[in-house]
């Protein structure tokens, strides 16, 4: 260690709060005596306890502490970083800290409510982890707030009804929005529709309010037969390379937002498939527009391709399709005769319940069966073990209707590979977090909505634009915006060690290291999410992970080992 | 007393660590053996972490990340995989390689953590303490560990790690798709070579010797440790010391 480090080192004026979370940690163990015996780690100038640190109170006290002891570094033993460090970290900085300086102490989560009745076991953990984390406190360093600037317009990708209502939701609030769509023209799936459910609303009405609110809108550009070739940039600054029949096209947006929908599956070798005589509800519907539907005796199966080994996700809107759809044949021919084949029936809420009581009291016949003795199509018939009675049924049919499930699009992985943001098992686009962040990517600025991420209805999908659009507003409307400051950086004391093996480049999945035209490896910080494989990677451990240093973690592992 | 293990854990911090927390949550009881080190990702686990804890006298290391496709950071799990492969088959030399776990643990696995964690502590309660645990560690595995750490540090080992998933995915420069099969003996081969050869090295550390003694103290075939002595003049490590008798000495190169 240099004398400067050493002098560094001298100066670091660590404070620990132990806080007692009402009865949460201090009902089991005494964290009175925990702050006493902080007070001899190295480096600690002050320590205390608190009923609730991240009370008023305890925050009064962090920064009074701060101001009266001269301290440079704070380290709170409480809950969980997940949800609190964010509090503590502004309660430093308003008391002129870098916010950087903080460190936290799970002794609740991870300790004092999984040891409950191990209490003095739980106290030396307590012991052990706040030794642990005042030694990597000492070692903290203050990092640079880095601040971009957002570029205030947006991409859609995808003219559907998510994607529409997305555009025009940020059109209207001001922004410049890009709404492109990969067919001749707009709509997606709203186009193959005939009626919706729950009121039977025509289809086509609703897509042309909302295509002649699109041609209206003000800073709304359409583009249609269009497919983005290439992504480049990080949150408030993207770079998209459009393709629009052969020609390219450059946008510069601030967020993107995914609403490419979903396919329909098409079920071949399954109950006897023909398009004619057998053929989907998605058919079944465009016969209803064309007027073409004569037969008398009808048979759907529901679950025709979902919920199996193969596809086992629902796919939530066909218990609807079908319902509503056997509606209107009711409508039309009230001496139809029409069955329903199920494993199980989703109609959740008040509106879509009361739709499947209006098939049963309109005569529908439901019949449910299961996956080990599923419905036999023969030329006229379906046969059917009715799981109720025991007993098999013969079913002649003139139209048997099969409901198959919307599959995720064949060129997900490629959009997906350009987005930098990840597809789950049956290759729908994976939001952030399933109910904290529905609609975001864990990828800053990158948002989705509809049935992109999960089939969903027509209603939801509207939902979920609007949603996508008021999550990317949330950027769109600030001028610059604060990304995280622990990313990977080479040091410049460290440049020599590069031997330029560009491993760092193949492993970063953010492409945020690049040899730059001094053939020097750079890394671009804005697009750096800090995960520090780099660090654990380079060959000549040249590339430091801010915030997680190797210096830090071996003062933690130290700390504990050492003892 | 029964022996209460001290076993480290390295979580990820968006899918195991949150995973712990809903244990807590959920108020999941398990044995309070386990300090936890938060990590953003898996893969920002360096071997010579784990290494490092095993010097110290640590019985056991965990590390979790996210379910394999589940990354927050899309694939750094996966790097995380090839890291603690490596880590694992040095560790073999030594009989530590049950000492340490990779396991995966979603934000939403409470329960799964509490079970993963309890069955590792009592894994590790069956093996017993580590031989460097305590006051009075076992000098011959400490340097063998020392050697370990030194041989998977190499620029050698970090590279063919650092290279394997590109390796096995694609191409090489020469159009080459390499095998995992054809990749493991050149990993095999790479690990018994660095481990040796920084065997050799720790030794001399210690005491100047002849290439005929270290063959002897360090039971590998003079031959091969004769190679290594020249591979580590040419990395600058080592030098020719003095000649006693007929037999030329070799000593440590200390490079500022």
């Amino acid at each position: 260690m240099s004398e400067e480090e050493k002098k560094d080192i001298e100066d670091v004026r660590v404070g620990v709060f132990v806080c007692h979370c009402g009865s949460n940690i201090g009902g089991l163990i005494d964290c009175k005596a925990l702050a006493e015996e902080a007070k001899s780690l190295p480096n600690v100038a002050y320590a205390e306890d608190n009923l609730y640190t991240c009370s008023e109170n305890g925050l009064a006290s962090i920064k009074a502490a701060i101001g009266e002891h001269d301290l440079n570094r704070v380290v709170v033993a409480s809950c969980t970083p997940r949800t609190h460090e964010p509090l503590f970290r502004d309660c430093i900085s308003e008391a002129g800290l870098n916010k950087y300086l903080f460190n936290f102490v799970n002794i609740r989560d991870q300790c004092t409510w999984v040891h409950q009745k191990q209490p003095e076991e739980a106290y030396k953990k307590a012991q052990d982890l706040i030794r642990m984390g005042t030694a990597k406190a000492v070692k903290l360093e203050a990092l640079d707030i880095i601040m971009v600037n957002v570029n205030p317009s947006a991409l859609i990708i995808g003219g559907g009804v998510a994607g529409m209502s997305a555009a025009l939701n940020l059109s209207r609030q001001g922004f410049q929005t890009y709404l492109i769509e990969k067919e001749d023209k707009l709509g997606g799936r709203l186009n193959s529709l005939h009626k919706l459910f729950p009121h039977q609303l025509d289809a086509s009405d609703l897509l042309d309010k909302i295509k002649n609110n699109v041609q209206k809108a003000q800073n709304l550009q359409v583009l249609t037969s269009s497919i983005v070739k290439n992504i480049d940039g990080f949150v408030g600054n993207f770079e998209v390379e459009v393709e629009q029949n052969g020609k390219n096209i450059e946008l510069s947006v601030g967020a993107i937002i995914v609403a490419v929908g979903s396919s329909l599956f098409v079920p071949t070798d399954l109950y006897g498939y023909d398009g004619k005589k057998r053929i989907t509800q998605f058919e079944l519907e465009h016969k209803f527009i064309n007027n073409d539907v004569k037969a008398n005796n009808y048979v759907m199966i529901q679950c025709v391709g979902s919920r199996i080994a193969e596809r086992p996700y629902c796919s939530s809107v066909c218990c609807m399709t079908a319902l509503k759809n056997a509606l209107i044949i009711k409508e039309k021919n009230p001496e139809a005769n029409i069955t329903i084949l199920f494993r199980d029936l989703y109609t959740p809420g008040t509106e879509y319940e009361k739709y499947y009581r209006d098939a049963r009291e309109q005569g529908v016949l439901f019949i449910k069966y299961s996956l080990d003795k599923v419905p036999i199509v023969e030329e006229n018939n379906v046969k059917v073990f009715n799981e109720y009675m025991g007993e098999e049924l013969i079913l002649p049919y003139d139209l048997l209707v099969l409901s198959t499930p919307l599959v995720a699009n064949n060129d997900n992985k490629e959009l997906a590979q350009m987005l930098k943001v990840p597809l789950e098992a049956n290759k729908f686009f994976l939001e952030a977090h399933v109910k904290l962040r529905p609609n975001d990517f864990a990828t800053d600025g990158i948002y989705i909505g509809g049935s992109a991420k999960w089939p969903v209805d027509i209603t939801e999908a509207i939902t979920q634009g609007y949603a996508a659009a008021a999550r990317a507003s949330r950027v769109l409307s600030h001028e610059s915006l604060e990304v995280d400051g622990a990313t990977s950086y080479l040091p410049e004391h460290n440049k020599s060690l590069c031997t330029g093996c560009e491993i760092c480049i193949k492993v970063c999945p953010f492409n945020a290291i690049i040899k730059n035209e001094e053939d020097e490896i750079e890394i671009i910080e804005a697009l750096c999410k800090g995960c520090g494989v780099c660090a654990a990677t380079c060959t000549n451990q040249a590339i430091v992970i801010r915030h997680f240093t190797d210096e830090q973690i071996f003062s933690e592992i130290e700390a504990f080992g050492g003892q | 007393m029964s022996f209460e293990p001290r076993i480290l854990g390295f979580l990820c911090n968006w899918c195991s660590y949150a995973g712990a927390d809903l244990a807590g949550v959920s108020r999941i009881q398990y044995p309070p053996n386990m300090r936890v080190i938060r990590v953003m990702c898996s893969g920002r686990v360096d071997p010579k972490f784990i290494f490092h804890a095993f010097e110290l006298g640590i019985d056991g290391v965990f590390v979790m990340g996210c379910h394999p496709g589940d990354c927050h950071y899309l694939e750094g799990n996966y790097e995380a995989i090839t890291k603690f492969d490596m880590t694992q088959k040095f560790l073999k030399a030594i009989n530590f390689d049950k000492r340490v776990r990779l396991d995966w643990v979603s934000a939403s696995e409470g329960t799964r953590f509490g079970e993963v964690v309890t069955e590792f502590i009592k894994h590790i309660k069956e093996l017993g303490p580590s031989p460097l645990n305590g006051g009075n560690p076992d000098e011959d595995i400490l340097d063998k560990l020392k050697a370990i750490k030194l041989a998977a540090g190499s620029n050698r080992m970090r590279a063919l790690v650092g290279r394997e998933k590109t390796l096995l995915e694609s191409e090489n420069v020469y159009g080459e798709q390499i095998i995992e099969q054809r990749f493991n003996i050149l990993m095999d081969k790479a690990i018994k070579d660095e481990f040796e050869r920084h065997q050799v090295l720790v030794a001399l550390e210690k005491d100047s010797n002849s290439v005929k003694d270290l063959a002897v103290e360090l039971n590998i075939d003079p031959s091969i440790v004769l190679e290594h002595v020249i591979t580590l003049k040419t990395r600058g490590l080592v030098d020719f010391q003095e000649i006693k008798g007929n037999t030329p000495i070799f000593m440590r190169l200390w490079v500022k």
